[in-house]
């Protein structure tokens, strides 16, 4: 069973197109990330599964419901990107108005407010809060009747480190309990592999789609070995590993992922000239790119 | 249905009253109000009118200008101040409709309009009866009158601040349009009608043409209207012929229609509203 499920789906603006011919879906509990430069089409694709825009060709369902209809609205929460709420409500105001409008009883507000941690500023004005804030406020509306799918325009963008591991926690709980969540990313890093599933949006067409080692594995990006050489020893270290850069007392090579053993071989071979080595793998950022990139 | 157009209403007088909407519109109708009821008072006498008459006469004008300018002002950012937020798209993916959405902010912001204009005229009532004591009970019926129908245009100019928050999506193109509305509907058309009966001359024009023109548009009808349902106010205005020439029922039939098509314009231009 799926709980958003995405076929060909295709939007135009005008001769633009900005979705191609995508396919998607999202299990129950399942979480995944939607990652894409500005303009990839991740909003576009996000406001065709809420229905405010309708497709140029292709189909969606929400748990067999058309996007946007009565059905479908009542099972889909939303945090739209940069959301700012009015400044002259209070936390408080804001979410009880939400509540009502799913015709939820108010009284839930301040244990929604709790749960993002904003207890305390609850009966201050959003005016005063930080952008940090008005996220969360955006994020407590959204857990409003443990929605059965969750659309997350770039939720962690103002979000502090620490936020967002909260953030992720909250993620966790609400996928235990079955909720499918789509959220959209313009980096890897910052999706930090709490999601099951990423995939990757370049000019409107889907160029990826798995886990994170899956990614990683399509990426076959090398690694970066950096040797540290003992102080007197660099030119034997150098003439041991011609194909190394020498920046400063280190010295820099990449190794294809199949080739880390024969590398660590000859490490060991000249081990006494050497005082210290790392593997660096390629870090999400660079995986990322090389995706993006490698589809273009 | 009711909740959530209850919820919208409950929200946005919240935020009017925050705003000072409220505020600024009760002090501005109180103080225009009270001036001109006492500013008024020096021609009572030898008209035989009573003094409420009178002021009423010059009320109706404070309308036709005032209520007008302070619903524009007070609805202008209804749709383009949501896009501006980015709540747009999320009230939108809420199982909320737009009409939903604009009933409830039309009847909160009509609130407002019905507070400023009972409490603007109820301090004209009472600076006439203060001065002239009972007789100014006469007037009274004609003071409710402009009562309700400078509601009737409150609402209507709401309704189409509100059509243009949506069609102009930013707030501050929409606060300039709003004034330029605000311009053409209220001092421009009038000034157009009498520089073409000048021209005219007592033409086709002026006999056939113009009573309706002067009908089609709210503000006018709202004038006519009043003066014309009480004579004593249409003597004190000395408009009475102007006014009495034109059936009862037209003014105030315009004033209707156009508080549902305004509605409807509204509703259109936030139909094409694409969040």
């Amino acid at each position: 069973m799926t709980m958003l499920q995405i076929s060909n789906l295709t939007k135009r603006y005008g001769r633009q197109t900005a979705l191609d011919n995508v396919d998607l879906s999202i299990a129950p509990g399942e979480r995944v990330a939607l990652l894409g430069h500005n303009g990839a089409g991740k909003s576009t694709l996000m406001k065709l599964v809420l229905g405010l825009l309708a497709p140029s060709g292709g189909d969606i369902t929400v748990a067999g419901h058309a996007p946007g209809s009565k059905a479908a609205r009542d099972l889909t929460a939303y945090l739209p990107e940069n959301i700012a709420f009015h400044p002259s409500l209070t936390g408080r105001e804001q979410i009880r108005h939400f509540l009502r409008l799913r015709g939820r009883p108010a009284s839930q507000a301040d244990a929604l407010l709790a749960k993002v941690g904003l207890a305390d500023a609850a009966r201050r004005r959003i005016g005063t809060y930080s952008k940090g804030m008005r996220q969360r406020v955006g994020l407590a509306q959204a857990l409003i009747g443990n929605p059965a799918l969750m659309v997350l325009d770039e939720p962690t963008s103002g979000l502090d480190p620490v936020s967002r591991r909260e953030f992720y926690a909250l993620l966790d709980e609400l996928a235990v309990r079955g909720t499918a969540i789509l959220m959209s990313s313009h980096a890897l890093s910052e999706v930090e592999a709490r999601t099951d599933r990423i995939a990757i949006l370049s000019k409107g067409r889907k160029v990826a789609d798995g886990s994170l080692n899956v990614l990683r594995t399509d990426a076959a990006l090398p690694l970066t070995v950096q040797l540290r050489p003992q102080p007197g020893y660099t030119s034997q270290v150098a003439a041991a590993f011609p194909e190394a850069k020498q920046a400063g007392d280190v010295l820099t090579l990449t190794c294809a992922q199949t080739d880390k053993l024969n590398v660590l071989t000859r490490i060991t071979a000249v081990r006494d000239t050497i005082q210290d080595f790392d593997f660096l793998p390629p870090s999400l950022d660079d995986i990322y790119v090389q995706i993006s990139r490698s589809a273009a | 249905m009711l909740l959530r157009i209850v919820s919208t209403f409950h929200i946005e007088f919240a935020i009017a009253l925050r705003n000072r909407w409220l505020s600024i519109a009760v002090v501005m109708m109180v103080l225009f109000s009270l001036v001109l009821s006492i500013a008024g008072s020096a021609p009572t006498g030898p008209l035989g009118v009573d003094r409420l008459s009178v002021t009423v006469a010059s009320l109706t004008s404070l309308s036709v200008y005032l209520v007008p300018l302070m619903a524009l002002v007070i609805s202008f950012d209804a749709i383009a101040g949501e896009i501006e937020r980015g709540t747009l798209p999320l009230y939108l993916a809420y199982p909320v409709s737009r009409g939903e959405m604009l009933v409830g902010k039309l009847a909160a912001q009509l609130v407002l309009i019905i507070i400023a204009v009972c409490l603007g005229y109820g301090a004209a009532a009472l600076v006439a009866f203060w001065f002239s004591g009972p007789v100014a009970m006469d007037g009274l019926p004609a003071l409710l009158r402009l009562v309700w129908t400078s509601v009737l245009l409150g609402a209507v100019f709401l309704s189409l601040g509100q059509m243009i928050s949506g069609l102009s999506r930013r707030p501050s193109a929409a606060a300039g349009l709003a004034i330029g509305l605000w311009l053409v509907a209220v001092v421009l058309y009038d000034l157009g009608l009498l520089a073409a009966i000048v021209a005219d001359d007592g033409g086709v024009f002026t006999t056939r043409v113009f009573p309706w023109l002067l009908v089609a548009n709210p503000a006018d009808a709202l004038r006519i209207y009043n003066l014309a349902a009480s004579d004593a106010v249409g003597a004190a205005s000395g408009l009475a012929g102007a006014a009495q020439s034109i059936a009862l029922w037209k003014p105030l039939a315009s004033l209707l229609i156009w508080v549902v098509l305004a509605a409807g314009l509204a509703r259109l231009a936030f139909g094409t509203v694409k969040p």
